[in-house]
């Protein structure tokens, strides 16, 4: 597995435990279907969030919100649409949320968690 | 979540609306979202933005950045508002002191380095700036010289974003980089031509002088090669130089339009001569998205000069009726209207047949009757009829042109001549001319002997009526010519004569 990979998946667990820490249950992990996969699916007070882990070492490249561009949000939504219907039950409220990881595989340097994205 | 907020400037012709930009950084994905109307190279702005402030050394808020450009139904063109947009920006993260952000007025566009690029319109920006209350506005350091000739208002010029901010009081070093300015644009006024280059044509230097004093329209007939074109660019010499009020007007367009980098007022009255292949817009004003002065604005208090004036479309003339009557030339668009002056004097110039040669006793015309009929019949009557003063110009003899011991007027001479007669109409007239009733019977009605000629004229059907009270306001500015209280019959002589010397 490359060098990056490894850092996602850091990076997916950390976020992982802050959202648990937090308060929010954990669903579904790296749930996958054809058109692509979702992070994390947590729930908390009856709301369902989809979740977007970005993970980098440094700022140099900007943050690693910015990698989530306005294709990457709007497939996240659909992806959200896909796991509503393979869910077979009633979702209740749902959002997209994002969570950007600066650290090094070791230590966490900042955490931005940001809630309720629109386009 | 964090609110900036400053001001700018949207131009809508020459005169300007004060644009509030308020920036709100508010939690989301990172991006710089930009509401209110902005067209392309507005909508831009949010890229350069973007790449100024990380070049300057500062961070874009890595969270949604809404930019808001209010009055949002305004429609807003240009780059003009980076440097506004950059510093709301960095006021709402914390950077800029916001309060003196807020409370100036910024005009700038942003070079990706950070700099600070010139653009053009600062001079009307500024002085709407000024007249909506502004004490203080920021420019790019390429337009210093230009914003500094509004008064009443505290220019701060910038050649960075980083300088900017320093300006505003942030506690940071100004980087000392080179500013940027436009490229210079070469000045054709103030040439070594004269008045006394015209050879061998003393009437029609006279009839020259004429126009020039009353400023009256003048067009101008005759072959090819007889220096037409060489009268028309004199013509521009002899007018005085323009009045403060007239001079602020020429700059704004001229900044405006970007006719040169502007570092001093325009004194000069301005010359226009647009090829006959023209369009519409071109010479009236328009354009798609910021609606450009055409030509007949950029020569506003100053020449419109139309050569081979019958091949111009006849609807690019036709469409010069209005601002010639009214001074002013406004133009609509679904979304915005725009009023720019036009107060031009316009000098038309033909030949008198396609090929060039009617009237010449020298040269053969080969053109048939209908056709030359035709080529002047495109000059539509309507246009023709404002004409006041028509010259004919011939080709000069060979054993004028060698005759040295003829006395020429030069450009010094005749303009101290057209000063003096302007001053006195100023004097009789005031701001405004009398209306054409009050001159053929009212307070200045001319003596019956002095007018018979015109009265004449006008019984055998040879002049119009509007052609009666032009070759009447024509008089009064010859006999201002020669310091004379009213005109006398040979005056009003002479004004016929300038007035039908040509028959189209």
């Amino acid at each position: 597995m490359a060098h990056k990979d490894d850092l996602g998946r850091w990076g997916e667990e950390i976020a992982a435990e802050y959202l648990v820490t937090e308060g929010y249950s954990i669903i579904d992990r790296r749930w996958r279907c054809p058109r692509g996969e979702i992070d994390l699916i947590v729930q908390r007070n009856g709301t369902l969030a989809f979740v977007e882990v970005k993970t980098r070492r440094t700022l140099k490249f900007g943050h690693p919100l910015e990698a989530i561009t306005p294709a990457k949000f709007s497939r996240l939504r659909v992806l959200a649409g896909e796991w509503c219907q393979s869910a077979l039950r009633p979702v209740g409220l749902v959002r997209v949320d994002a969570i950007g990881i600066v650290g090094d595989g070791r230590n966490v340097h900042s955490l931005d968690h940001r809630t309720g994205l629109i386009a | 979540m964090s609110i900036g907020r400053t001001r700018a400037i949207a131009l809508a012709g020459v005169s300007g609306t004060v644009v509030d930009v308020e920036v709100d950084i508010a939690s989301g994905l990172p991006a710089i979202v930009l509401v209110g109307l902005p067209d392309a190279s507005l909508g831009e702005a949010k890229d350069r933005v973007r790449s100024a402030i990380t070049n300057s050394g500062f961070v874009v808020p890595p969270n949604r950045v809404t930019v808001n450009l209010s009055p949002a139904s305004l429609p807003k063109q240009g780059s003009s508002f980076d440097l506004g947009i950059a510093l709301a920006v960095l006021a709402g993260a914390g950077v800029a002191p916001p309060e003196s952000v807020s409370q100036c007025i910024h005009i700038g566009e942003l070079a990706l380095d950070g700099r600070v690029r010139p653009v053009s319109g600062v001079l009307p920006a500024v002085v709407a700036a000024r007249d909506r209350g502004a004490t203080v506005v920021m420019v790019p350091r390429g337009n210093q010289a230009e914003a500094e000739l509004v008064p009443d208002i505290r220019v701060l010029a910038v050649t960075s974003l980083r300088h900017a901010v320093a300006l505003h009081g942030a506690d940071i070093e100004i980087p000392d980089v080179e500013p940027l300015f436009a490229a210079e644009s070469v000045q054709s006024f103030g040439t070594d031509r004269d008045l006394s280059d015209v050879v061998g044509q003393p009437e029609v230097v006279e009839s020259l002088i004429v126009a020039a004093a009353g400023g009256h329209h003048t067009f101008m007939l005759g072959s090819p090669g007889a220096g037409k074109t060489m009268l028309a660019e004199r013509l521009v010499d002899l007018l005085p130089d323009l009045t403060n009020d007239a001079a602020l007007e020429v700059t704004s367009i001229a900044s405006l339009a970007q006719l040169a980098s502007l570092d001093a007022l325009v004194t000069r009255p301005p010359f226009e001569a647009p090829h006959h292949t023209a369009t519409a817009v071109s010479i009236i004003g328009g354009g798609s998205g910021l609606i450009r002065p055409g030509a007949v604005s950029r020569a506003s208090r100053g020449i419109l000069f139309l050569d081979e004036a019958p091949e111009f479309s006849p609807a690019v003339l036709d469409a010069l009726r209005q601002p010639l009557e009214s001074g002013t030339i406004t133009i609509h668009r679904a979304r915005q209207v725009a009023q720019f002056p036009a107060h031009v004097q316009l000098v038309l110039a033909a030949n008198p047949c396609p090929c060039g040669n009617a009237g010449d006793p020298n040269a053969e015309c080969t053109c048939t009757p209908d056709r030359r009929r035709r080529y002047l019949g495109r000059l539509s009557g309507p246009i023709v009829d404002r004409v006041d003063i028509r010259i004919p110009v011939k080709r000069v003899a060979r054993a004028r042109l060698l005759d040295n011991s003829e006395r020429r007027t030069t450009t010094a001479e005749a303009q101290a001549r057209i000063i003096g007669a302007r001053e006195i109409a100023h004097d009789r007239w005031g701001q405004t001319r009398p209306a054409s009733a009050e001159l053929r019977s009212g307070r200045f009605r001319l003596d019956r002997r002095a007018i018979a000629p015109l009265d004449a004229a006008l019984d055998r059907g040879a002049l119009s009526m509007r052609g009666y009270d032009r070759a009447i306001r024509i008089a009064w500015t010859v006999a201002d010519l020669d310091g004379v209280v009213s005109p006398t019959l040979d005056h009003v002589g002479r004004a016929l004569y300038l007035r039908q010397g040509v028959t189209t």
